[in-house]
């Protein structure tokens, strides 16, 4: 029953990442990107993280992807847009990725098979508290790395964000 | 004895305080500064000596720290005092803070006032850690330093192009002395392990026997740098030209002290010139030809730094010498009396130029002993110490010297009439000097601006120039007599008496030659053969024609030649390769992220391939 | 629901990230815009948080799951500077296009 919900999950989140970067629409892109990261914290449930699972919902879903939706929104891409996306994604783009991430999958895909790990995962749930003790018990120190990443990222975008940066320079 | 650390120590001081102020302190200051600290040196200098002399050891060394351990090889910084070094010091202190306090007053209307004495400075500090120097690459530093200040002060007028291609000059040529002497170094050291002096003499005499031929080489390859410092043949061509620098840097650094470092080198590894006859030999024979050619030379010159150059030159001569033949005690007495008078000739020649507004061309002198009484007078005691007439300082050395080579068993008498008709010459030279500057008409009208700190020192040398013999004469005898050789009277009375009566002869036969007209001297020098062989004179016997051509011109053709250097390919090669492998890299480095992205992927790819293969 | 028979197979997990990773590499190359380029790299940083997430599962530890906070983190913080050069890319070359701005030659 668990394997199937994997499966599916698996299968849903597959096809909408393809699709997300495929469409020539943005705003579209992201709504599958939205249902892959959806279909993702299933994932995460199914192998025993609810709390995984549940941040993945509210942080990535909820407010990166938002934050993607609205550049988009303000940077107001019209049709015109599209019609240029589809100039740019010939089909002729393809081939070299596709080799490249073909070649790619069968390498690691011969390291995997070579392994011959047949070990299961029993889904066993690691609930909020452990995953808490542990991220101010031994990780404390990342933890507040990651609070400095943070603060760096938002001095970073508030620096970048500011409207007229070049046009008061040249005034 | 204790104090001797600050001997060398307080001209450093004034260099340093000279050199960090930038020339902002006020003339008087600088002056004070100047010539203050290395009078204040004198003053410790002599205490010091004292102090030695009344204690009556033959040497005391001061350890002050270790300057660099290498494996087994430690070089110490020591000061090493016995009585060769102290008669240096005192030379160096002594002489170089009258010529110091000449100087306050020579330099005055000079621009650079407080780099000039900085430079000064400098100089004796260098110039005493060459003689104090207890280990050989202390007297090595020393030997540079004091080059390093002879090149600035030579050059020390550096608007005139001229004087820095003298400075130049000096700097190269004694290069090729100094590339010797750290080849003899370097010998030494392989041979013997030590660079302390009193430690590779020690192995001197206990590892090799008399005549060996690695001593030989080593003893050659000192006096190499000897030769190069001290200006004698083949390397004397840059003495001359030095006297492009300052009067006092002629009288201190050209005549009194520096020039002297060979001879001092010499003396001071005298164990191992005395382990082989070749080595001592070619001192000697180095020392007569210099002698020989200088004097000859200086009878042509007609400017009277250029004389004094020269005379300096042969007087060197007379102390390698003297090294040459054994006479270690009469060399450096010697030495000590040159400085003496030669810095007295320099600074009286000093003071006559200025006073004729730097004039120094003799045929534009004459007539100035009533104007320039000072200047006259010291002159006067000067070329007498000079010409080793009876009584004065100049006398008791160079007949010292004579007196030693007549005796000497493996030279002889050949020796000593080479040398006695050198002095022949030299008395004719000097009162040449003499006759053209301060005799005769009146040609240029002086303006005396000497004030008491120019004469001063004039006085003091003069008395030293006539004194200095006698006193220093039973001083240095008792003090060397354990190495030197003894001066026991049993002469043949032809010698001595001949000996004595050459310069005098001399005197006799120049003033009947320039003052007088018992003998034609325009139909001498106009007739061909005096013609050529006073031009050939005149240019210091062909030497710079001859490097000019064996080197300098071989060398500028090549130069010319090679222009696109030939050895440059090789690496021009390098960079063509580099520069290959550059542009190949810059069409990756094209600015586009998915490009960087691909190939970071197939980096990606390719490593775990690899991975994956093995 | 969660019964522990019903097991995941490790395997089938790792084949399921470098499926969704591929997916975000392939994204990125043939995307000229910079928002699907942004948009793939959060693929590509979910693949890495599934391995980790089951990795974590698999040894019935938490550190997993801390890891995927420090992505989850290390996403947020990406996301917002390159949102910002997103806007400043728009606004100064009046485009999205990812080589308009390939000024940066050697």
């Amino acid at each position: 029953m668990v394997y199937w919900l994997f499966l599916v999950s698996c299968g849903i989140a597959i096809f909408a990442a393809l699709m997300a970067i495929t469409r020539l629409n943005a705003s579209h892109a992201l709504i599958y990107l939205v249902i892959t990261l959806l279909a993702l914290a299933v994932v995460f449930f199914l192998l025993g993280a609810p709390f995984a699972a549940a941040l993945q919902i509210v942080i990535y879903a909820g407010a990166i992807v938002v934050l993607f939706l609205f550049v988009v929104m303000m940077l107001n891409l019209g049709r015109r847009s599209v019609e240029r996306e589809r100039q740019w994604l010939l089909p002729g783009i393809w081939v070299i990725p596709s080799i490249l991430a073909g070649g790619l999958f069968i390498v690691l895909g011969i390291a995997l098979i070579g392994a011959e790990n047949q070990a299961m995962i029993e889904g066993e749930m690691i609930g909020p508290r452990r995953v808490g003790a542990a991220m101010i018990g031994p990780y404390v120190l990342g933890v507040e790395l990651a609070g400095i990443l943070l603060l760096a990222g938002l001095v970073g975008a508030y620096h970048l964000g500011r409207r007229y940066l070049d046009e008061r320079r040249e005034r | 004895m204790d104090m001797l650390w600050i001997v060398p120590v307080l001209p450093l001081a004034g260099f340093l305080i000279l050199c960090v102020t930038e020339g902002k302190l006020p003339k008087v200051v600088v002056a004070c500064i100047g010539a203050g600290s290395v009078g204040l040196s004198a003053v410790v200098a002599t205490l010091v000596g004292w102090e030695f002399v009344a204690s009556g050891s033959t040497s005391y060394s001061q350890v002050l720290w270790t300057w660099m351990v290498v494996g087994d090889f430690d070089v110490s910084v020591s000061l090493y005092l016995d009585y060769l070094a102290l008669v240096m010091v005192g030379v160096i202190t002594g002489v170089g803070f009258l010529i110091h306090l000449y100087a306050t007053g020579y330099m005055w209307e000079e621009e650079g006032y407080s780099r000039f004495f900085a430079y000064m400075n400098l100089f004796v500090f260098a110039m005493l850690l060459l003689v104090l120097g207890d280990s050989l690459l202390l007297l090595f530093l020393g030997w540079e330093g004091v080059g390093l200040c002879s090149y600035l002060l030579i050059g020390f007028f550096h608007k005139d192009p001229e004087n820095g291609y003298a400075a130049r000059k000096a700097f190269v040529v004694t290069r090729v002395g100094d590339t010797a002497l750290i080849l003899g170094l370097f010998l030494l050291f392989r041979e013997l392990g030590t660079l302390d002096i009193q430690q590779s003499l020690e192995g001197a005499r206990t590892a090799w026997p008399e005549g060996s031929t690695m001593n030989t080489a080593i003893a050659l390859l000192l006096l190499g740098g000897a030769i190069g410092k001290s200006a004698q043949a083949p390397l004397q061509t840059w003495l001359p030209d030095a006297m492009a620098g300052p009067t006092p840097v002629s009288a201190l650094i050209h005549a009194a002290t520096m020039v002297t470092a060979g001879v001092y080198l010499i003396a001071r590894m005298q164990d191992l010139y005395l382990l082989s006859e070749t080595a001592t030999w070619c001192v000697a024979v180095v020392g007569l030809v210099t002698l020989f050619i200088a004097s000859f030379t200086a009878l042509m010159q007609s400017d009277i730094k250029r004389v004094l150059a020269f005379s300096t030159m042969s007087q060197i001569g007379y102390m390698f010498f003297a090294l040459g033949v054994g006479a270690w005690s009469a060399a450096i007495f010697h030495l000590m009396t040159h400085a003496f008078f030669k810095a007295l000739l320099f600074l009286a020649s000093g003071s006559v130029i200025l006073a004729l507004h730097h004039e120094q061309d003799m045929f534009k002198m004459g007539g100035l002993w009533r104007k320039l009484p000072i200047p006259f007078w010291s002159m006067f005691i000067g070329s007498a110490a000079l010409v080793a007439l009876p009584l004065t300082s100049g006398f008791v050395s160079k007949d010292a010297i004579l007196l030693t080579a007549a005796h000497s068993e493996s030279f002889g008498m050949t020796f000593w009439a080479f040398a006695a008709g050198a002095a022949f010459m030299t008395s004719l030279y000097t009162v040449r000097m003499m006759y053209l500057t301060f005799f005769g008409e009146t040609k240029t009208e002086p303006h005396d601006k000497s004030r008491a700190n120019m004469w001063l020192p004039l006085l003091v040398l003069s008395a030293l120039s006539i004194g200095g013999g006698w006193l220093g004469f039973t001083v240095l005898a008792t003090l060397f007599g354990d190495k030197g050789v003894h001066f026991e009277l049993h002469l043949k009375e032809f010698v001595a008496i001949a000996t004595m009566c050459i310069p005098l002869l001399g005197v006799l036969v120049g003033y009947l030659i320039f003052a007088t007209n018992v003998v034609d001297r325009k139909k001498i020098s106009d007739s061909p053969f005096g013609k050529s062989v006073g031009r050939f004179w005149f240019v210091g016997w062909g030497f710079d024609w001859i490097y000019d051509t064996l080197v300098v011109k071989p060398f500028r053709w090549f130069a010319r030649v090679n222009k696109s250097d030939a050895v440059d390919f090789v690496f021009r090669f390098t960079t063509l390769v580099a520069r290959i492998f550059h542009n190949l890299l810059t069409v990756s480095q094209n600015g586009r992220l998915r490009w960087y992205a691909l190939t970071m992927f197939s980096g990606l790819l390719f490593v775990l391939i690899v991975v994956a293969l093995i | 629901m969660i019964d522990g028979a019903g097991a995941i197979p490790l395997e089938h997990v790792i084949w399921f990230a470098i499926t969704l990773f591929l997916i975000g590499v392939v994204g990125i190359l043939i995307r000229r815009n910079v928002i699907f380029i942004l948009l793939s790299l959060e693929l590509m940083m979910n693949a890495a948080a599934v391995v980790f997430i089951a990795a974590g599962a698999f040894h019935d530890q938490a550190d997993g799951q801390v890891m995927f906070m420090f992505i989850l983190a290390l996403a947020a913080a990406e996301v917002a500077v390159a949102l910002g050069l997103v806007v400043q890319l728009s606004r100064r070359f009046k485009t999205l296009d990812i080589d308009a701005v390939s000024e940066m030659t050697g």
